[in-house]
């Protein structure tokens, strides 16, 4: 299972408390990952990425093993410990506002 | 005993006040989606306990929410949990419906129109691209179908309760498009009246382009801005490119607008063919809000602001402007109003009135007050000082 640390508003969206564990086909890629996240809670569809153009949100940045995965190609593998499940993927809303 | 519903939009979630018709004692529910802003709420005429609400972020986008109780549950329309392997699993889950939140400009052969350009800040031409939707405006008929206005500039509707939504393509497709411009809020599509006489009509507002007009249900579009002088545009009777803040209009007289723009309170007679000035003695036409009494439809209020770089109220006292004559003829209104040090704002969609007898006036501030008024407008006491900056707010009537 692959293990994704979604933002506090998107977990009060999807109604989850903590890790949310995935099963995702291989290869595990982010675009993957995505497809899979939205198919499982499908209010969160649009949240990360632009329902018109698929792409990542800008404020929305994406970090796994301590490297930020945010500006990857979407069909890249993803590392290996997240696909072990020993590291999990982080969704980020980025640091703005007030 | 008849009671009213406040519908409450902020920069940080919304907010419900209760009462019964005395509105005196008050109750706060809130806040719904706590830490986003919630541009608007409007309830639908034909079933009040089904309310929608737009709730957005820089962060992760539109949402649409929607109740059907009046407002304590919520759920995003169409975007049920698939049920199954609690775990989820992207090959045995059904086929996800979560559409609520999908605004995509319709460019389909069909019935969609090219995604053009239109004005930007400096000049040059920029592409559509969806923000947020900044109001919702449910049917009079139908709790199902609801109209809503997003930015950049266009015209959406659902009608299986907000599951999805379609963009009414006429409108941003108008030949004028190109000359749109976005006003200091971002180019929104921020007023929508429907006409309960006539289904086929529906009125607009757009900042910062102009006022529209179908007569088509929105297949069709023609600008009504004649009249309108704009002084800060190269042109300052342009067919479009007026910053129009807000219309309203009574239900017994579709065909006359009240309008504030940036500068100048307008009024139209024809149904928007053409407008002119109703300023008359106000201390400033500066102003986002402009509404109507329930039961008197010459009687309007506006909130004046200093501006058009302070854009607070002027000497710091905060008054609401009403006219008994369909404008030309002002009086502030003051009591229970703060009359120095304030300096708040009081931005488009946030006053609405009851249908009370007498009519209830209700308004929110930027600095997170909302009055009410239970006596047309003549006394205004605070239904609560310290939310965060008011950005909408509806009333419901309730029997």
């Amino acid at each position: 299972m692959i293990r994704v640390v979604i933002p506090q508003h998107l977990r009060t969206l999807a109604g989850v408390d903590g890790e949310v564990a995935l099963a995702v086909a291989s290869p595990v890629t982010m675009t993957a990952l995505l497809d899979a996240l939205e198919q499982r809670y499908p209010m969160l569809r649009g949240t990360i990425r632009d329902h018109a153009t698929g792409r990542r949100r800008p404020l929305v940045r994406i970090f796994a093993c301590g490297e930020d995965l945010s500006h990857e190609r979407p069909d890249a593998p993803l590392p290996g410990a997240v696909v072990s499940g020993a590291e999990p993927v982080y969704v980020v809303g980025a640091i703005a506002g007030g | 005993m008849s009671s009213v519903r406040v519908l409450v939009g902020t920069r940080k979630g919304a907010f419900i006040l209760t009462a019964d018709g005395r509105r005196k004692d008050w109750s706060v529910a809130g806040p719904h989606f706590a830490g986003w802003e919630v541009y608007h709420l409007k309830g639908s005429p034909a079933d009040p306990d089904r309310i929608y609400a737009s709730q957005s972020s820089g962060w992760f986008g539109q949402i649409i929410q929607r109740s059907s109780d009046g407002g304590r549950m919520w759920e995003q329309p169409g975007s049920d949990i698939p049920t199954g392997d609690p775990a989820g699993s992207s090959s045995e889950a059904p086929l996800p419906t979560g559409e609520s939140n999908r605004f995509v400009y319709d460019t389909s052969p069909g019935t969609g129109r090219p995604l053009t350009s239109h004005q930007w800040y400096d000049g040059s031409q920029h592409p559509w691209e969806f923000k947020r939707v900044w109001h919702i405006e449910p049917s009079p008929a139908d709790p199902d179908t609801a109209y809503a206005g997003v930015e950049d500039a266009a015209l959406f509707r659902t009608t299986d309760g907000g599951a999805s939504w379609h963009e009414l393509a006429g409108l941003r497709g108008h030949e004028s498009g190109p000359k749109w411009q976005p006003g200091a809020g971002g180019m929104c599509l921020h007023t929508i009246l429907l006409d309960p006489s006539d289904p086929g009509r529906i009125h607009v507002a757009v900042s910062a382009a102009g006022a529209f007009r179908t007569e088509d249900g929105g297949e069709t579009w023609r600008p009504i801005n004649r009249g309108l002088v704009s002084q800060y545009i190269p042109d300052p009777t342009a067919e479009v490119g007026h910053c129009v803040h807000c219309i309203a209009k009574h239900p017994s007289r579709p065909a006359t607008l009240y309008m504030q723009k940036h500068w100048d309170v307008m009024r139209s007679d024809d149904s928007g063919a053409s407008w002119r000035e109703v300023s008359g003695d106000l201390p400033s036409d500066f102003g986002f809000p402009i509404g109507v009494h329930a039961h008197e439809p010459e009687t309007i209020y506006v909130v004046p602001l200093k501006s058009d770089s302070e854009r607070y109220p002027p000497e710091g006292k905060l008054r609401v402007y009403r006219s008994r004559t369909g404008g030309d003829e002002w009086e502030p209104l003051t009591s229970g109003l703060p009359q120095k040090d304030c300096f708040v704002n009081v931005l488009r969609d946030a006053m609405a009135v009851d249908s009370l007898e007498p009519c209830g006036v209700y308004f929110g501030t930027t600095g997170g007050q909302v009055y009410v008024s239970e006596d047309d407008g003549d006394h205004w006491t605070p239904i609560v000082r310290d939310l965060p900056a008011v950005l909408s707010v509806e009333v419901q009537t309730l029997p």
